[in-house]
């Protein structure tokens, strides 16, 4: 996982303003941040995007109408547990996260 | 000023732009940040084709850290105070060049985002002048968390009565902070722009098309955008989207919109949720008395009031 | 030969700034530098500049709207003096790092307190470290053509840094003075349309204004500097260019009577016209004096000077600005540390004279030379002010 360390770079090499290519935290998965998981329940789920709406990180993937439900990306849920608390079904369960 | 509108589609539950988000994962927000939540909704709503400025503050540091950028849009972010100043240049430039034939042959919105302190305290000079100075494409946001977090949980003018933080502390001779919520939509509205709305991220779908709207008004508009910090509220992470539908049901703080000059109220609260049910969620509010209470319900009435009549003496008529 | 055009010196770096297609110019008015920006805005309003004139509520709004329409990639002018300039310093700071080639007018100015609106450069001298290209003009002729200047070099693709024009507030600002005015077309072609390295683009888009954490604070400052000691060349460069063009000669360190001066004195910006004229009446008397005027402050032009001041015997540095608490002026401390290991070394003597709109007189410049040659080196050298009551 990409740290810190990737701002080290020798003064000839940085680019020019000290700029940053975008959606490069990407990079960052900040997934380890997190003590607690989301656990779906998709039997219960009606497809509603709270969920993917209201997750501050936008790890939500849409899975498509075929699949219907949303899939967290576990790389960069923090285990806020917003989504859990805005779903109108209670299909989503925070549970510790296994180490 | 009349407010030019060119026609724009709104988002609803069916057309949500579901595709990658425009602000990417990976930025370094708190767990449950109801800033970078709203933030990503309007930039959502926005799409691919706008300019972003940061001031100083939460959204700046924990999107943009050498040699990383949250940001799929060009992003400048300079200093603190001056978000509006930059974006006023940033507009200008765009403006210019696209008279001049050297750059793209559109509109494109230049949206400037700030916290409440960036905006209401440090940057409301640079605010007055760009909204005075007319910028066509200029949209300034604020993203309202009530208090200096960045720095640590510090009082600003945004900060709400009776909110303990670490420079307006509860003591034995005080009850936090001592003073009401600056009104910033209503000073951004006494500018005569032609639009001006408050938002919060619990009403996704009106948040995000009240930022299309900006952007389809030609002239500044002004979004004061709620944004609940479960970290400087002292407020568990999950219930971040709950206390920013809690704030509006209570009619703490209003929904509504300024269009030249004539209000809109969004969300009429006839039947106001207690509000202990908001202020019992966060920690920063757990010291006030009963008698502080009486004097919060009585002014929140109060300033919701004001804005239903206001509402009810400027109607808009579309 | 051009025809000369009587012309107040203002007006003629507005007209610079016109000749040039500047873009973008956001300003607020100070005294001495009005006079600029507000031909500026007539230039504007009576379509002879297509420009976005910003009436910002702030210099620091100012600054930080030319951060953005140069980010934007705009060819961005502003002019400050003293207190405007020093409510810009947190945005001029930010400049050089993001690359911003600004050019910047200073009608030099006192700082407060007490408030004074007559000239001196203690105004420049709070962002000496900030990272700009600095040059400074002695006429009209030089405030027109370094206008130009600026924008050449600082939009070099090799410096892409913003730069400061000096002029003296009032003692040159507001001179009317015979001034060559090249034409549109030998203006433009000298200097193309800026092509920016680093822009704000919806179809190519970058960050601009990270986060420098620990790892790589160090490293982004120290990338500017090299850029900014390497524009050196670029200087140069434009200056040879130039007079290949237009038939007038700059150069960083400019001379006058040098070649067997025995003292030297070294100036900046307008007073240095009084002072030639002082090193001829002193020529008359049989006093080799020569002259030696900075017009590249920043980066500091440390070789070229100092080849000039190890031939002397003594040099006599003037300064413009009080270094409180420090034991000599600005330029003085330059001068000492390129001359400390030369050998042979000039006696150096570093004056403060001319603050707050103090008149520089040749009275003064003989006094200077005569103190430069007469008076024995200090244990611990420092300023002398020339022409105060005490």
């Amino acid at each position: 996982m990409p740290r810190e360390i990737d701002a080290i770079q020798k003064v000839g090499d940085l680019p020019i303003g000290f700029t940053a290519k975008p959606g490069s935290t990407l990079e960052f998965k900040t997934g380890d941040w997190r003590t607690l998981r989301p656990k779906l329940h998709r039997d219960k789920c009606t497809y509603c995007s709270f969920c993917y709406v209201f997750c501050p990180d936008g790890v939500y993937q849409d899975m498509g109408p075929q699949e219907k439900y949303y899939k967290p990306d576990l790389n960069y849920c923090k285990g806020c547990g917003v989504c859990a608390h805005q779903c109108p079904k209670q299909c989503i369960e925070m549970v510790l996260e296994e180490v | 000023m009349k407010a030019l509108e060119t026609p724009y589609e709104k988002v609803t539950a069916k057309n949500f732009p579901k595709g990658p988000d425009v602000l990417a994962s990976g930025h370094r927000a708190c767990q449950g940040c109801g800033e970078v939540l709203a933030l990503r909704l309007l930039m959502k709503a926005l799409g691919n084709d706008f300019v972003a400025v940061s001031a100083t503050g939460c959204m700046e540091v924990c999107t943009a850290p050498f040699p990383q950028s949250a940001w799929r849009v060009p992003w400048i972010h300079v200093a603190f105070e001056n978000a509006a100043a930059v974006a006023s240049g940033v507009e200008s430039a765009l403006k210019v060049l696209r008279r001049k034939k050297r750059g793209p042959d559109r509109r494109i919105p230049v949206v400037a985002f700030a916290g409440d302190g960036g905006t209401a305290d440090i940057g409301i000079q640079a605010l007055s002048g760009a909204l005075e100075r007319g910028h066509e494409d200029f949209i300034y946001v604020c993203l309202d968390n009530e208090a200096y977090m960045n720095t640590g949980i510090q009082r600003s003018s945004e900060t709400p009565f009776g909110a303990n933080t670490t420079t307006s502390p509860a003591g034995t001779q005080s009850q936090g902070q001592n003073t009401w919520k600056k009104n910033m939509a209503l000073i951004a509205a006494a500018h005569g722009v032609p639009y001006v709305a408050t938002a919060s991220p619990a009403y996704h779908l009106d948040l995000m098309n009240k930022i299309r709207r900006a952007a389809a008004i030609s002239g500044p508009a002004y979004l004061h955008v709620y944004a609940p910090c479960p970290t400087g509220w002292r407020m568990k992470p999950e219930l971040s989207v709950e206390s920013a539908k809690l704030v509006v049901t209570t009619r703490i703080f209003p929904v509504y919109e300024v269009l030249d000059g004539k209000y809109i109220l969004n969300r009429k609260v006839d039947a106001p949720t207690p509000i202990e049910d908001y202020l019992k969620i966060q920690g920063r509010f757990k010291h006030l008395k009963a008698e502080d209470l009486v004097y919060i319900k009585e002014r929140v009435n109060e300033e919701y009031e004001r804005i239903v009549k206001l509402a009810e003496a400027f109607p808009a008529t579309a | 030969m051009a025809k000369l055009v009587g012309m107040e010196v203002s007006l003629a770096v507005a007209e610079a700034a016109r000749l040039c297609d500047t873009d973008v110019v956001a300003a607020y008015p100070i005294t001495p530098q009005t006079h600029i920006v507000e031909h500026l805005s007539e230039l504007v309003a009576n379509g002879k500049l297509d420009a976005e004139y910003i009436p910002v509520e702030s210099e620091q709004s100012a600054m930080s709207s030319c951060i953005g329409a140069s980010a934007a990639g705009a060819r961005t002018f502003t002019a400050t003096s003293s207190q405007g300039l020093a409510l810009m310093n947190e945005m001029i700071f930010i400049a050089p790092v993001l690359r911003t080639p600004i050019v910047l007018a200073i009608a030099n100015r006192a700082l407060s307190a007490p408030i004074n609106i007559w000239n001196d450069h203690s105004d420049i001298m709070t962002i000496r470290d900030s990272g700009w290209i600095s040059l400074f003009a002695e006429n009209g002729q030089e405030a027109l053509d370094l206008t130009i200047l600026s924008f050449k070099i600082g939009e070099d693709p090799q410096v892409s840094l913003p730069v400061t024009m000096n002029i003296d507030g009032f003692t040159l600002s507001h001179f009317i003075e015979p001034i060559d005015i090249p034409s549109l077309e030998s203006v433009r072609s000298f200097l193309p349309p800026w092509k920016p390295l680093v822009k704000l683009d919806v179809s190519d888009p970058i960050s601009i204004g990270l986060l420098g954490t620990p790892e790589s604070y160090t490293e982004a400052r120290k990338a500017t500097d090299n850029v900014l000691v390497a524009s050196k060349t670029a200087v140069d460069k434009a200056f040879k260019e130039f007079k290949e063009r237009f038939g007038r000669e700059y150069k960083s360190v400019e001379t006058y009577r040098t070649e067997d001066a025995e003292t030297l004195l070294l100036t900046m910006g307008s007073i240095s016209e009084t002072a030639m004229t002082a090193v001829d009446e002193m020529r008359d008397k049989g006093v080799k004096a020569g002259l030696v005027r900075i017009r590249l402050w920043r980066p500091f032009p440390a070789e070229d000077l100092k080849e000039i001041l190890v031939k002397a015997k003594n040099v006599a540095v003037i300064d413009r600005h009080i270094m409180m608490g420090a034991p000599v002026g600005p330029v003085g401390a330059e001068v000492f540390s390129i001359l400390y290991n030369a050998n042979p070394r000039p006696k150096v003597k570093n004056f403060v004279l001319g603050l707050g709109g103090r008149d520089v007189t040749r009275d003064d410049f003989h006094l200077i030379v005569e103190k430069a040659k007469s008076a024995p080196a200090q244990d611990i050298e420092r300023y002398e002010l020339v022409g105060v009551w005490e």
